[in-house]
């Protein structure tokens, strides 16, 4: 794989401020979020401050990356070691999310049933809760002491099943973009990413809405035990990611529009590609095991 | 490459002095010294943290210091051996040594890995700053089981969001890892040449992505359910505390593989060089460490035999772990045979890698004890426990750690270190780390609880004898510091192989390496393979 390389420098860039300022960024704003959550009235204002900084690196780290790319700082070479970080970030943010999918089948289909008695637990249910029944979606709690119950949940058929629709229109699209990038048509490549933010950015209006809909009129909320719970942070953590998708994707269509990228040297739009048809292939996961089964 | 210049920098020339060269520099050397330099200090707080509850455990009763403190004593010291000194040691190795090892210019991705860095002391900032704060530190053990930890004070969020500054830390350096191994591997070095120490830390990075953001979620889980009102580990609500154990353990059993298979590496470079014979089973080895890595995904639950699982469960977890002593014997049979009827000599880093070989044995044959479910119901949260995971970790993990900062130090600074006082470090530690430990096996077959800071008196011996050990162990310490601050400082000059038995490119190159090592490949006849 690397006989090619030996007669190229692989490019190791000067020192950099940037990632000690990611990290000045995000400890202040840990520190901000955390005393916000022990209830201290200066903690949003530091939470803030972290958010700002943050924002600031993100355009000087990215900043240099992108001026050192439109240089032709990097080579294949280089470029193979940005594909292996991205796919094994992704990797990683698969197995965050399989934490909570852990959380949602172990509840699904072990602890809400041995509540109710299943299995060998029929001491458990006759001595905690004897009058729970076991249910999916659960809105009737063992005990609603601290809990408040859900009237109803949000079916698969009507907002879902449309949002499952706009997602893959938005895996259509980017890739159309991405074709259209490989053949040099820059107006393809633009109206293609830019159909895909405003899908994106659809998705994630048509998602607000629903938490609405579910908070003020169905009651559901993260309180209204285990089903709120793995709802809200499934579909939660889904939608932010689908959110720093959109602003990356927009941020590819910045960079478009101003004629960066080249048929053979993109990697950049790949990397968002990729995060794209990630994002998508979980709210599949989401459509099945959230809302439809 | 458009800008020739850069390259022509190769000599000791850092672009910034002071601290702003540590602060922004992408080099791996640099990165690599200040992982150790920091896991050191780490060392030293989390042995301060031992100190003190050896202290208290001196005798039965209260004395030194409250039960509350003593239980976040216990708490932050695993936190901080485990994320503090351990795992950053091991990065810090890997920094040094894999692009020397394979022939690479640097790491993959420099700035990234400036970050990885950078971001340990801002965690453990997070962490131990709770030591200060009203309702004290965490307390509930460093597996945060809920219920217990939900009632932790204002503690609670830092020590969150100091797993998940930890957490992208690892993910990070993990990630650069692999991508430094598959990419920038010099023209030659297949992946059957490998040294060990590369091969096991490629399987130890894949254990890291595939396990942190698991912790990640947990943590999120819990702290969901003390601000947000989430069920997940609340029956009442449908949840269940248990599905907490579930889902940390499924982090925390590859987690202790993430600890222990690079000091499997080590040993694996060690040992033929003081043995002056190539590595015996080298593939096997590979093959080996590979399989661990595996069925340590498929064993977690063995961390929770007493828990109420299902008949099934336990069976299956039992026959799993059990398993594993398989590919751990298989290494094991292989160091020894690679010292049969070899010319040996005993240097400092050979005295700790056959301490690490012998000692990490009896760890992991009580390993072996615990994994079976009906002895385990007996040993659970018992001393016996404690005396396990730390033959492992103290005498497995931390011992390789020293037999490894011996082997490479000349290396590192040029200098060779004081062999007698290296010497007196080994015997002094092996010596009182078995004294510390092995009584605390007798204490656990007995019925001594773990985590608890007094106990009833019939366990009064065995514990000051533990106290004993422990502070001879402690105090040893200092001289690991003495000969590492006297090897960096000055000594005899090092030759470029150091070792007369030592193989592997980072020995072709002068002691100490350029700032800038491989900037062009070296000779493909330069690659020695397969030999450790």
């Amino acid at each position: 794989m690397t006989n090619a390389h030996a007669h190229h420098h692989y490019y190791v860039p000067d020192p950099s401020r940037w990632p000690i300022t990611a990290t000045i960024a995000i400890f202040t704003m840990f520190v901000g979020g955390a005393l916000t959550l022990d209830e201290q009235t200066y903690g949003p204002k530091i939470l803030l401050g972290g958010f700002v900084l943050f924002v600031y690196m993100l355009f000087g780290w990215f900043g240099d990356v992108i001026r050192e790319s439109e240089k032709g700082t990097y080579g294949h070479w280089e470029d193979t070691s940005f594909r292996m970080g991205m796919m094994w970030f992704i990797f990683s943010e698969v197995m965050f999310f399989a934490a909570f999918f852990g959380a949602l089948f172990y509840a699904r289909v072990l602890s809400v049933p041995w509540l109710a008695g299943a299995g060998a637990k029929a001491a458990t249910h006759q001595f905690l809760w004897p009058s729970f029944i076991t249910d999916w979606p659960l809105l009737q709690v063992p005990n609603n002491y601290g809990f408040k119950e859900a009237k109803d949940v949000i079916g698969a058929w009507g907002v879902p099943a449309l949002n499952t629709a706009i997602l893959l229109t938005s895996g259509g699209t980017v890739t159309w973009a991405h074709w259209a990038l490989k053949k040099n048509n820059r107006g393809q490549l633009i109206l293609g990413l830019a159909l895909t933010v405003a899908l994106g950015a659809l998705f994630v209006g048509l998602q607000a809405k629903e938490y609405g809909h579910a908070y003020h009129e169905l009651g559901l909320t993260l309180n209204a035990g285990i089903y709120g719970a793995t709802f809200f942070m499934l579909t939660g953590f889904h939608g932010f990611h689908v959110t720093m998708g959109t602003i990356m994707l927009a941020t590819i269509l910045a960079r478009s529009i101003r004629g960066h990228f080249k048929p053979d040297h993109h990697f950049a739009f790949e990397a968002v590609a990729w995060y794209w048809h990630f994002v998508d292939v979980v709210w599949i996961g989401l459509f099945i095991f959230v809302y439809w089964l | 490459m458009s800008d020739a210049a850069i390259h022509d920098e190769h000599h000791d020339h850092h672009p910034y002095g002071g601290m702003t060269r540590w602060l922004t520099t992408t080099n791996h050397k640099d990165i690599g010294t200040m992982y150790l330099v920091f896991a050191l200090i780490m060392f030293f707080i989390g042995g301060a943290m031992a100190m003190v509850i050896r202290l208290e455990l001196f005798q039965p009763g209260l004395q030194f210091v409250d039960p509350v403190f003593f239980n976040s004593m216990t708490t932050m010291h695993a936190l901080v051996m485990i994320f503090g000194a351990v795992m950053p040691a091991w990065t810090g190795f890997a920094n040094w040594l894999i692009p020397m090892m394979i022939g690479a210019p640097d790491m993959a991705l420099p700035r990234l890995n400036n970050w990885s860095f950078w971001i340990l002391p801002f965690a453990f900032t997070l962490l131990l700053s709770t030591l200060f704060m009203p309702g004290g530190g965490p307390a509930g053990g460093w597996t945060m089981y809920p219920p217990l930890v939900l009632q932790t004070g204002a503690a609670f969020p830092f020590l969150i969001f100091s797993i998940h500054f930890m957490g992208a830390s690892s993910i990070a350096g993990a990630i650069n890892i692999i991508a430094t191994v598959f990419n920038l591997r010099a023209p030659g070095m297949t992946l059957m040449k490998l040294p060990l120490f590369v091969w096991t830390w490629i399987i130890t990075a894949f254990l890291l992505i595939a396990s942190m953001p698991v912790l990640a979620g947990a943590v999120t889980m819990l702290l969901t359910d003390k601000f947000f009102g989430t069920a997940f580990f609340s029956a009442a609500g449908g949840g269940d505390p248990v599905m907490f154990q579930h889902i940390f353990w499924f982090f925390g059993h590859p987690e202790v593989y993430i600890l222990i298979l690079p000091a499997f590496g080590i040993a694996s470079a060690i040992i033929p060089t003081f043995a002056r014979k190539p590595l015996f089973g080298y593939a096997s080895m590979v093959y080996a460490a590979a399989s661990i890595a595996f069925l340590s995904f498929i064993v977690w639950a063995h961390h929770m035999f007493t828990v109420g699982m299902p008949l099934a469960g336990e069976l299956f977890f039992m026959y799993a772990t059990v398993l594993i002593a398989v590919p751990t014997g298989v290494k094991v049979f292989n160091w020894v045979a690679t010292m049969w009827q070899s010319s040996m000599t005993f240097e400092t880093p050979m005295l700790f890698a056959i301490a690490f070989v012998v000692l990490f044995t009896i760890g992991g044959f009580s390993g072996l004890m615990l994994g079976v479910t009906p002895i385990d119901f007996q040993y659970q949260d018992t001393y016996f426990v404690v005396a396990h995971f730390h033959y492992v970790l103290v005498t497995g993990a931390i011992f390789s750690i020293m037999a490894g900062t011996y082997f490479w130090l000349p290396k590192w600074t040029g200098h060779m270190y004081d062999e007698g006082l290296g010497k007196l470090h080994f015997w002094l530690s092996t010596i009182s780390v078995n004294v510390l430990f092995f009584p605390q096996h007798f204490l656990g077959l007995a019925g001594m609880p773990r985590r608890i800071p007094d106990y009833a008196v019939q366990f009064a011996d065995w514990n000051m004898v533990s106290s004993i050990g422990g502070f001879v162990f402690g105090g040893s310490q200092i001289l690991f510091l003495v000969v590492i601050v006297k090897c960096v400082r000055g000594g005899q000059k090092a030759t470029d192989r150091v070792w007369e038995g030592a193989h592997g490119l980072e020995w072709t190159l002068p002691s100490p390496p350029p700032y800038h090592s491989f900037s062009t490949p070296p000779a493909p006849a330069t690659i020695e393979g397969g030999m450790r």
